[in-house]
C-alpha cells in the first residue's frame, strides 16, 4: 500500500487510531515524553557503567502497561566479563 | 431506601453525557425507580430541555445552595413519569457558586427518599467536574470511539482513580457498526483494550436520539430504538443485574445486508 493511499484512503483508519492512542495514552499517564525517555535513559548508561560495563548501543528501554498501570522496562545487555579480559589481555 | 449516586462525566463535550442522563432517568423511573437527575452544568443548562421540562423552571440548584427555596421547590416532577424529577442547573451563573460541600449536603438530602441520584456533569476537570462528582457513590465515563474521546476519557478515569472515585464504568456512545466492520471506527473492544475499565454499555449511532432530544423525549420511551434499548440495559445494570450486550456486529451486517438489497451497495 502506497504512502498516500495509506495518508488519505479509508483502509483501516481504526488501526491507525488505536496505534497512536496506544503511544500518546503512554505518554499521558506518566508524564513522560520521548526526549525525557532518552534523557532518562543517557542518566541510566552514566550510572549502571560505574557498576558493570554494559553494550549502551544495543540498550532497549521503554514503557509497557498492564492494565491501567504501567512499567517502565529496561533491557540492558552486559557485556561478558570474559571478552572483557581477553580484550584486555591483547591490549 | 439508600440512593445510590451516580455521576455521568467524561473530559471531553459533546460525547452524550446529558443524553445518557436524560436516557437512564427514563428507563430507571419506567422500571419503577424513583429517580432525581441533577444537572450539573452550570450556566449551559441542558438536560431540561433535553427532558422536555423547560417550561416548568422555577427555582435552579443555585437558589437552593444560597437558600432562596427549599430543595422540594425546585424539584421539577415529569408529567409522563411521576418518579422522575430534575433539579436544574442556574443559567445565569457560573460554576464556582457551587462547592464540593454544597453538593455533598444537597444529596445527602435525597439519599433518603429516592433509589438513584443521577448527575449530569460538565465537560472539561475543573470546578463543575468535581462538583459533579463529590457525592458520588458510582461514576460513568461517556466516550465515543473517535481518538480525541478517548484520550480525554483516560484523563479523567486517571483523576477519578486518584481521587478514589474509581473504579470507573465505561458508556462507550454513538458506535457505528458499520464502520467498525470496515475497520474505520475503534471497535468496543479497541476502546476497552485502550483504556482498561470495565464496561457498562455501548450505545450504536441512532437518529432517534435527535429526533427524541427535538420532542424533549429521550430515546428510552421508544421501545423499538436500538440507542434506547441499550440505555434500558444500562439502567438494569446499574441495578445490579446481568444483561448481555447488544449484539451490534449481526446488527451490522444486517444493516449491510439492507442496503445490499435496496441496492445501495
Ligand atoms: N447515540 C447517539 N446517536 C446519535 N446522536 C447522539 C447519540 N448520543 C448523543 N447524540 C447527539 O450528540 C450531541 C451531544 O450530546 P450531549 O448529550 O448533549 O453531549 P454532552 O452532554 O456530553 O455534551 C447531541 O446532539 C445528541 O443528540
Ligand atoms: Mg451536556
Amino acid at each position: 500500500m502506497g504512502f498516500f493511499q495509506n495518508l488519505f484512503g479509508k483502509k483501516n483508519s481504526a488501526n491507525n487510531a488505536k496505534e497512536r492512542l496506544q503511544l500518546v495514552l503512554i505518554h499521558d499517564r506518566t508524564d513522560l515524553t520521548p526526549a525525557e525517555l532518552d534523557s532518562l535513559k543517557d542518566d541510566l548508561i552514566a550510572t549502571i557503567s560505574r557498576h558493570v560495563e554494559i553494550d549502551a548501543q544495543s540498550m532497549q528501554i521503554g514503557v509497557e502497561h498492564d492494565g491501567r498501570s504501567q512499567r517502565l522496562v529496561a533491557d540492558i545487555p552486559i557485556k561478558s566479563a570474559s571478552r572483557r579480559r581477553s580484550s584486555k589481555v591483547r591490549k | 431506601m439508600t440512593a445510590q449516586v451516580v455521576t455521568i462525566t467524561s473530559g471531553k463535550g459533546g460525547v452524550g453525557k446529558t443524553t445518557a442522563v436524560a436516557n437512564l432517568a427514563v428507563a430507571l423511573a419506567s422500571g419503577g425507580s424513583k429517580v432525581v437527575c441533577i444537572d450539573g452544568d452550570i450556566g449551559l443548562r441542558n438536560l431540561d430541555v433535553i427532558l422536555g421540562l423547560e417550561n416548568r423552571i422555577v427555582y435552579d440548584i443555585v437558589d437552593v445552595i444560597e437558600g432562596r427555596c427549599r430543595l422540594k421547590q425546585a424539584m421539577i416532577r415529569d408529567k409522563k413519569l411521576p418518579e422522575l424529577y430534575l433539579i436544574p442547573a442556574a443559567q445565569t451563573r457560573d460554576k464556582n457558586a457551587v462547592s464540593p460541600s454544597d453538593m455533598n449536603r444537597l444529596i445527602k438530602d435525597l439519599r433518603t427518599d429516592y433509589d438513584f441520584v443521577l448527575i449530569d456533569s460538565p465537560a472539561g476537570i475543573e470546578r463543575g467536574f468535581r462538583n459533579a462528582i463529590a457525592a458520588a457513590d458510582r461514576v460513568l465515563v461517556v466516550t465515543n470511539p473517535e481518538v480525541s474521546a478517548v484520550r480525554d476519557a483516560d484523563r479523567v478515569i486517571g483523576i477519578l482513580e486518584a481521587e478514589e472515585k474509581g473504579p470507573a464504568a465505561l458508556i462507550i456512545n454513538r458506535l457505528n457498526p458499520v464502520l467498525v466492520k470496515n475497520h474505520d471506527m475503534l471497535s468496543a473492544d479497541d476502546v476497552l483494550d485502550l483504556l482498561a475499565v470495565e464496561l457498562i454499555g455501548i450505545v450504536p449511532e441512532d437518529e432517534n436520539v435527535i429526533i427524541g432530544s427535538n420532542r424533549g423525549a429521550p430515546v428510552a420511551f421508544d421501545p423499538k430504538s436500538r440507542a434506547g434499548q441499550a440505555f434500558r440495559n444500562i439502567a438494569r445494570r446499574l441495578k445490579g443485574e446481568t444483561v448481555p450486550f447488544l449484539d451490534l456486529d449481526s446488527h451490522g451486517s444486517l444493516w449491510e445486508r439492507i442496503q445490499r438489497l435496496a441496492g445501495r451497495k
